[in-house]
């Protein structure tokens, strides 16, 4: 379960995180929605300490992430996945290197177990015959794939999805939507989704926030946010379909 | 008049300012590079990947120049020597200045310009494309696994590249003398030996150690915390070669006198 109790986050003088609260239930779908720079990947990155908040108290499993040494935290790390916006694999590592990196770095599996690890990912994500591919040779699509692939190849208890859907075709942003999905039923992984995508988020979430300011402005599902008079919430949903409905 | 005198200091106050912020990070950035360069893991086969790439990277380049070096500074000593009736000392006194500071700092620029600008543009396009926060995500500590490997490499590659640097220039001098004067090679090669003492040698050597340091630092340093995007990245790549180049004129002094002073020339 990962709690987050008054998180502060300022950068200079623009506070971007202030006094953030909420919880997730262990493999549940969480989906943060927000406009642009109102801090929702600053949360993510704040999560696991990419970035260190200002104030405030994050536990994931019971442990107070802010307070772990380096060594404690790259082992709790051990049980995080993270997809970047644009899936930060590495330029300079085929597909097969970018997926067995965190496997060889942090566990002491024989060649034959790394293979089989690869493998079972690859399929996961229907990219069996790029293997040998490098980054460059792959379409944002499918990078987004292998980046999914290489999150979960450890198999991480949470998953952070930071705009997994970005940047994407309809179509694929669909499929990306559906895989994340189906992967979180087969891990049984609590996920926090930060997305603009109402489409990948009625497919995922099971609840959702919504930032403005740098504090949560409403809480609730899918379907309960959607209803909500509220004024900013009628305007900011009625923007996403407007624009979900112009990309269609 | 004065609202120009304004905008003048205001410009060198901000100049000035992001000088020392980039002379502080480097050290802090230095000082970060000693604590972890002892602790383990190794990462030997990246120290040795980088070294490889890095050297056969700025081999050929290296060489030309060396060769030519070599040619133009016989071509330019050997009048002057033959004005005072010195022709005799063409190969030791071309040996001593390609020894003691030619091979070493022309080397150490040209390694500058090709790796820290790499380097920079490297570490600098894996920052904003979030791939070092994937690593540390990955529970890998990025900057054992990208700084430390290639400052590192660069530290140990740069004096190998300058010994073969060194043999090049001697040829190519070799070959300038034997245009304008009848020498054997193995006169030439006696009177370089005869000329260049343990004393010229291996202070030459041993201060491209700082320079492929300074190198490998400078460039990791502003790729490591590059920001804004493509126009950092660009940004790292130019800065590097302009801060290390620089850097390395600067310590090339200090140590150039730390050498006379250690290892003063026989009168």
């Amino acid at each position: 379960m990962v709690v987050i109790k008054d998180l502060h986050k300022s950068f200079e003088n623009q506070v971007v995180l202030n006094g953030i609260s909420m919880h997730v239930e262990n493999a549940q779908n969480m989906v943060v929605f927000g406009r642009s720079g109102t801090g929702k990947s600053v949360l993510l990155k704040c999560l696991i300490r990419l970035m260190e908040p200002d104030a405030g108290e994050v536990t994931i499993d019971g442990k107070d992430v802010l307070s772990l040494n380096l060594k404690e935290l790259n082992i709790l790390r051990k049980d995080v996945g993270f997809l970047f916006q644009g899936a930060a694999l590495y330029d300079s590592m085929s597909v097969r290197e970018n997926l067995e990196f965190p496997l060889i770095r942090n566990f002491e599996y024989t060649q034959g177990k790394i293979d089989e690890k690869v493998s079972e990912v690859l399929e996961a994500v229907s990219l069996e015959g790029e293997i040998d591919k490098m980054p460059s040779e792959l379409s944002g699509g499918m990078r987004k794939r292998i980046g999914l692939a290489r999150s979960i190849i450890t198999k991480p208890k949470l998953m952070l999805y930071d705009e997994p859907t970005t940047g994407l075709d309809p179509i694929t942003a669909k499929e990306i939507s559906s895989l994340i999905l189906d992967l979180q039923n087969a891990y049984k992984m609590t996920s926090i989704v930060v997305t603009h995508d109402l489409l990948c988020a009625k497919i995922i979430a099971d609840r959702a926030i919504v930032l403005k300011k740098g504090h949560i402005h409403s809480e609730g599902t899918i379907e309960e946010l959607l209803s909500d008079k509220d004024p900013f919430l009628v305007d900011f949903f009625s923007d996403e379909v407007i624009n979900k409905n112009g990309r269609d | 008049m004065a609202s120009r005198l304004y905008k003048f200091l205001d410009v060198t106050e901000k100049r000035l300012q992001s000088f020392f912020e980039l002379l502080a990070g480097l050290t802090l950035f230095s000082f970060r590079f000693v604590k972890e360069v002892f602790v383990p893991p190794y990462e030997v086969e990246e120290i040795r990947k980088h070294m490889i790439e890095l050297g056969m990277k700025t081999l050929p380049i290296v060489g030309v120049t060396g060769f030519i070096i070599g040619l133009v500074i016989t071509m330019q000593l050997q009048p002057v020597l033959q004005r005072f009736g010195a022709e005799a000392f063409l190969p030791g006194s071309v040996g001593i200045s390609i020894v003691r500071e030619l091979g070493p700092v022309i080397t150490a620029l040209i390694f500058a310009g090709r790796v820290s600008s790499g380097i920079g543009a490297e570490l600098g396009s894996m920052r904003v494309t979030e791939q070092i926060d994937a690593m540390e995500v990955s529970g890998v500590n990025p900057f054992k696994f990208l700084v430390v490997t290639r400052v590192f490499a660069t530290t140990f590659i740069l004096p190998i590249l300058t010994v073969y640097v060194i043999f090049i220039a001697l040829i190519g001098a070799y070959i300038a003398v034997v245009l304008v004067q009848n020498m054997t090679w193995e006169y030439y090669t006696g009177r370089v030996i005869f000329s260049v003492e343990f004393g010229d040698a291996i202070p030459g050597v041993a201060k491209t150690f700082v320079f492929g340091y300074i190198v490998g630092i400078v460039g990791a340093y502003l790729g490591y915390n590059a920001k804004n995007g493509t126009e950092g990245v660009g940004k790292a790549s130019t800065t590097s070669v302009v801060v290390s180049s620089l850097l390395i004129l600067v310590f090339d002094m200090i140590l150039v006198k730390l050498t006379l002073w250690l290892w003063p020339i026989a009168k």
